[in-house]
């Protein structure tokens, strides 16, 4: 029935009235205008005019207020000359909300008599509106109504009126008037409302239905349960791409363990003390000790005033000044270059030269990054482009850490998976690879491949030999890889060696070395140092174009800098104590001992999950997690299928709720169909970790019994 | 696929291969996005250092890096009592010295107490420390003069900049007609702009005005919103007040104004009030949209969403390279709230040394700790002293023939305007450049300060601004607006 609803209509009149004006007009020239009474008794009859041209025709649902849709779009984007008297009306109102720009008491008072004015006339105009369009409304309204229009024409008048003393005794007179007045139209316009009248009669509006009736509970602030309007940001009208991020590690899980803390601090009673978070690689939260040496520097950095102390080595004081000296100021306070301190870049670079032997790195190829997820998330969010079947396709592993899935949903990249062969200690194996880019080939275009090394959650260190396997397929399939080798410092195996994809690309020649583009990632949060806190980290590109960098930077430069003690952690990682600096015993003494006590974890838990029936553990090669695979009993499954929950999170929540031990299931990373497992980390104290075993040993055969 | 024959003709002939990530392969998003404030002008500027580092003559000694709201690189110096607690905090073997204050060492083991493991390695919450969160949320009560606040509302950030772009990132939906729009002000700051053409969100320009000082118009807001409509779906309006970089400071009636427009036009507001401490002009007050919002009572109260937005890095701590911030948000959709904390999670956490700064911060030393008198002499020097450079700058520029300034009433920038020459737009023009580009590059190499030009701000057509720090030193800031004011005159000469 109603006129079909052009775009971007205004359909309601806005409570603080403001000026429409057309499209490219620039500043309304309407207060000049306005401020002639004439003009404005012109505007008045207008409107008059226009009312009573609509009362025929108009639509029997039609409302003053939305009434003002066509009409009061004309006015305000368009071209309907129809809507010239309400666009003037709007203007007089608006007029009213600057004179609330003044100062002093007058200002107060007028600020408040322009408050309610605007919603006088806002539930006048309704109560008007239904007199002049209800057919058969008659009585109170339609005595209302002139009141009604009365309202506005001094509200007008009050600013037009020039002299303050006249203007300001006007203003007392409304004031007394208007209580009255407001209070009879408020009456009228809510018992509209409750009617289910006005605003919420259903009509083709749409949107401006809720939007009106919030107006209404706003002006009459009466609040009808079905009025409260739907909020702007919600669940269904939010990013989509955001939604359809998952993150395990931070997951359900996670929230899960934090309510069960919060219970035990309010002393409910459980089968255990405390929570144990076995979900992410937290290592100080577990209690190990931060490095001496990396404290000392970066407190120095922090606070220079200690640079005095004789409390403190000569080499940290060095390195201390080194950094400051290379900050903007000398202060940690300022921000760096978007790529990061200069110095801090060539020392990352010698870093690497050194660990790959001598093969040579240029610090211009250098990003410090705000961890390493920073420089993953921004190398990947480059390298999306296309759309349909051109889509850029993301190689990763699974079982992958679930930082790749996450930021692949977010960039609305397509995943392709690539499985990890569990039989072979979790190996990566060249012809799953091809499978998987074959496979993808049909809906999206594999760009991207990437490698964790030693992997998350699995453990595995790679041989060289699989490293160049990888790297001779990227250049194949002309692979853009992406080498996340946060890890490099954490591998136990005695018969595994850490390779970094950078030095065999450069082994194996020019023709791979000057082709395949390569970015590898390292971090603090890991290693012996787990300054996770801290934020640093940087990743180093091989072969990028360089637009690209330029590109880089910029997208970097957007978020200012990463934080600059992150940086300055980085540093002293990349920087250590060297053999004759005074603090190097301490220092070699600490990093020997928090390595050597993560070996012999890894042994200890690889054993003692071995031990129990049901349950596989890979040995632990490397990283900081145990991914052993469990196996689940039919009945238990068919238990978390009707719990609607995926069969491992299920026997996570029940290890949770058990024994206060918080590991992430494995469908969190990804695993093969009708497989189970979780990732816990080996980082509490070995007595603990022991007993944590037990514990989950315990669990496991009784969850078996239970559910046999 | 189709090209890779041709690339490998071409790898043929050159002995490389055709690189995967290319500028024409490249996410265009990401092409499209643009940050003046550390755009080509900053190359050049970096350049230039090196060049005098090397020892090339130049017509100047150094270069003054006016193009960013970096006080300490400016040489202030940061907060004593700031700088302590982070030093205990970081080596806890500290507090056993006697060298540092009671209330510092008390509050460094609060923070150490409330972290994992004790330790500022360790992760934190994704949301942040849940102590820092409350005291957040303390200091907004304070500041809005008792106002409740949710530590719940309240989350961490890597600087405000991280804050403002999940936001932003969760409000971006549609395709089309329904693409999100979002308000944003001319000038604007440019990670608005940024942020939104790497989401490919539609950016709505409203203007401030300049002939008021850069006020913002509601009718203007209006105008935006009403032309946008036709392309895209406007859902968020984002207001920097203090303004960057126009410095103009709000009144209360604006603020309303605001809300009653974006309550009105179902907009999702974005308070940047990063500045909220940098208030200098007289009869002007730092009123927060949160206060404004509370005290105009339902519905605005309990239906308008809003997120605003605060950080260390400015204020008169001015810690920038520590990264911390906060957003609070109010009436937020509880669902949406936890799609934010998922969001926030992939990035694990806030950078921890940041947010225990932000903790000092909002909650700094009370009259009876032994470090106020202290603190308060430094903050009360360092805030005095803006004032007084915010005044002079604007004096000064307002003298040159040629460049008028709005008054600088908050925040760390003036953004004056500057009339250029016919001849010089040409002369731009056949450069490929924009005017107040090509001014503020010949400023560079001919002076060595470097401000970054209002294009890269936005601008109404035909008018030139460039935006400068007035964080130098009083005296050096002295020196550089006459320089700039003379290299201005000259500048007008040469082109008529």
């Amino acid at each position: 029935m109603s006129p079909p609803r052009p775009r971007h209509v205004r359909t309601s009149t806005p409570a603080y009235c403001p000026v429409p004006v057309r499209p490219g007009a620039g500043r309304c020239g309407i207060c000049s205008s306005i401020r002639s009474p004439q003009l404005f008794r012109s505007g008045q009859e207008n409107y008059r005019a226009q009312e009573a041209a609509r009362r025929p025709g108009a639509a029997p649902t039609a409302v003053g207020v939305r009434a003002q849709g066509p009409g009061g779009a004309g006015a305000g984007c368009g071209d309907a000359a129809a809507g010239a008297g309400a666009g003037k009306l709007l203007q007089a109102c608006e007029l009213t909300r600057r004179s609330e720009g003044l100062p002093g008491a007058t200002g107060t008072l007028h600020a408040y008599l322009g408050r309610s004015l605007c919603e006088t006339r806002l539930g006048a105009r309704w109560c008007f509106s239904r007199a002049v369009e209800g057919p058969g409304r008659r009585g109170t309204e339609a005595r209302l109504a002139p009141l009604a229009e009365r309202a506005f024409g001094w509200a007008c008048v009050w600013d037009c009126c020039p002299p303050r003393a006249v203007r300001d005794v006007f203003i007392l007179f409304l004031f007394l008037c208007q209580g009255f007045l407001r209070k009879r139209a408020m009456q009228r316009a809510a018992a509209l409302v409750r009617r289910g009248c006005g605003p919420r009669t259903p009509s083709s509006w749409g949107r401006s239905q809720s939007s009106a009736a919030a107006e209404a509970s706003a002006v009459l602030k009466v609040r009808p349960e079905r009025s409260r309007r739907e909020r702007i940001l919600t669940l269904e009208s939010m990013n989509p791409q955001v939604k359809a991020v998952e993150y395990a590690v931070r997951g359900p899980i996670v929230l899960k363990a934090g309510e069960i803390e919060l219970e035990l601090q309010r002393g409910i009673k459980k089968p255990f003390t405390e929570v144990i978070r076995a979900n992410i690689g937290d290592a100080q939260a577990m209690g190990q000790q931060p490095i001496t040496f990396l404290r000392q520097v970066m407190a120095l950095c922090t606070y220079p005033n200690l640079l005095d102390s004789p409390s403190f080595p000569e080499d940290a004081k060095k390195r201390a000044r080194r950094i400051l000296q290379a900050c903007g100021g000398h202060s940690l306070g300022s921000y760096s270059a978007s790529q990061g301190v200069n110095c801090i870049r060539e020392d990352v670079a010698a870093y690497i030269t050194r660990r790959d032997g001598g093969v040579p790195a240029d610090p211009d190829n250098i990003y410090l990054t705000t961890g390493a997820s920073d420089g993953i998330s921004t190398i990947l969010k480059i390298l999306v482009s296309g759309g349909g079947k051109s889509r850029t396709g993301v190689m990763i592993p699974i079982p992958q850490y679930p930082l790749y899935s996450a930021v692949i949903s977010e960039l609305d990249a397509i995943q392709v998976n690539y499985y990890l062969d569990e039989e072979n200690c979790w190996a990566l194996n060249v012809n799953e690879l091809r499978r998987a880019v074959q496979e993808a080939k049909d809906h999206c275009d594999p760009k991207v491949l990437c490698i964790i090394n030693p992997g998350n959650p699995t453990g595995q260190v790679q041989s060289r030999k699989c490293i160049e396997d990888v790297i001779h397929f990227a250049w194949e399939e002309k692979l853009f890889l992406l080498a996340d080798e946060v890890y490099q410092d954490n591998v136990y195996s005695p018969d595994c060696r850490f390779h970094s994809f950078k030095k065999v690309l450069y082994e194996m020649g020019p023709e791979y070395s000057s082709n395949v583009e390569l970015a590898s990632f390292h971090s603090t949060s890991k290693g012996y140092m787990g300054e996770c806190g801290y934020r640093g980290g940087y990743m180093e590109v091989i072969n990028l174009h360089p637009e690209i960098k330029g590109q880089l930077v910029k997208l970097l430069s957007v978020r200012l800098c990463p934080p600059v003690s992150g940086q300055a952690a980085m540093d002293i990682v990349v920087n250590p104590p060297v053999a004759g600096e005074e603090s190097f015993e301490q220092f070699s003494r600490e990093k020997e001992s928090v390595l050597g006590n993560l070996a012999k974890k890894a042994k200890l838990t690889e054993d003692l999950f071995n031990q129990v029936p049901g349950i596989h553990c890979s040995p632990l090669q490397g990283a900081m997690y145990a991914f052993p695979r469990i196996f689940i009993p039919v009945k238990a499954v068919e238990a978390a299928q009707a719990h609607q929950m995926a069969p491992d999170m299920f026997y996570c929540m029940k290890l949770l709720e058990e024994t206060g031990i918080c590991v992430v299931p494995g469908s969190g990373f990804g695993q093969r169909e009708g497989t189970y497992h979780f990732r816990m980390t080996i980082l509490p104290p070995v007595e603990k970790l022991k007993t944590v075993l037990q514990k989950v040993k315990d669990f496991h055969i009784n969850f078996l019994e239970k559910y046999a | 696929m189709a090209s890779s024959t041709g690339d490998q003709s071409q790898a043929v002939r050159n002995g490389l291969r055709a690189k995967v990530l290319t500028l024409h392969s490249m996410n265009p998003r990401v092409r499209r996005v643009e940050y003046a404030v550390r755009g080509p002008i900053v190359q050049r500027a970096l350049e230039l250092e090196q060049e005098l580092r090397q020892g090339v003559k130049k017509p100047f000694t150094e270069v003054i890096r006016a193009n960013i709201g970096d006080a300490q690189a400016m040489g202030q110096k940061p907060i004593t009592f700031l700088r302590q607690v982070l030093a205990l905090c970081v080596n806890p073997d500290l507090l056993t010295s006697p060298s540092f204050p009671d209330d510092a060492k008390k509050r460094a083991e609060r923070i150490l107490q409330a972290c994992g493991g004790h330790s500022l390695g360790a992760y934190s919450v994704s949301s942040g420390i849940q102590v820092i969160r409350e005291d957040v949320a303390q200091y907004i009560e304070r500041r809005d003069g008792g106002i409740p606040a949710d530590p719940n509302n309240v989350f961490l950030s890597t600087g405000a900049s991280d804050a403002i772009v999940t936001v932003l990132k969760l409000l971006v939906a549609g395709e089309g007609h329904t693409r999100t729009g979002v308000l944003i002000p001319i000038p604007q700051y440019p990670l608005y702009s940024a942020t939104l053409a790497e989401l490919g969100a539609v950016q709505v320009d409203y203007y401030l005005d300049e002939e008021r000082a850069w006020a913002l118009d509601v009718s203007e807001l209006h105008r935006a919103l009403c032309q946008a409509r036709g392309h895209c779906h406007p859902r968020a309006l984002c207001v920097i007040n203090p303004g960057n970089p126009t410095g103009q400071v709000q009144t209360r009636e604006c603020i309303e104004a605001v809300i009653r427009f974006a309550f009105e036009e179902r907009l999702f507001l974005l308070a940047d009030e990063v500045y909220q401490d940098n208030v200098y002009a007289a009869g002007s007050q730092f009123h927060s949209f949160k206060k404004v919002l509370m005290e105009m009572g339902p519905p605005y109260a309990r239906q308008q969403e809003l997120a605003s937005f605060h950080s260390t890095s400015k204020g008169y701590m001015g810690e920038c390279g520590f990264r911390g911030g906060y957003v609070e948000v109010v009436n937020m959709d509880a669902a949406v709230q936890q799609q934010m904390l998922k969001l926030m999670s992939v990035r694990l956490c806030p950078p921890v040394p940041g947010q225990a700064l932000l903790d000092l911060v909002v909650s700094p030393p009370a009259p009876t700790d032994p470090s106020f008198a202290q603190f308060q002499a430094e903050r009360q020097a360092v805030l005095a002293e803006l004032a007084a450079k915010a005044k002079l700058t604007e004096q000064v520029f307002n003298k040159a023939p040629g460049i008028s300034c709005n008054p600088v009433q908050g925040a760390m920038y003036s953004f004056p305007r500057v009339q250029l020459p016919p001849r010089a737009v040409e002369r731009a023009q056949e450069l490929g450049l924009a005017p107040d580009m090509f001014f503020c590059l010949r400023l560079l190499e001919e002076t060595g300060i470097c401000v970054v030009p209002g294009s890269g701000f936005g601008q109404r057509e035909g008018t030139y601004h460039f935006r400068m720090t007035i964080l130098p030193p009083l005296e050096k800031l002295r020196l550089l607006l006459e320089k700039l004011s003379r290299f201005h005159a000259k500048f007008t000469l040469e082109y008529s």
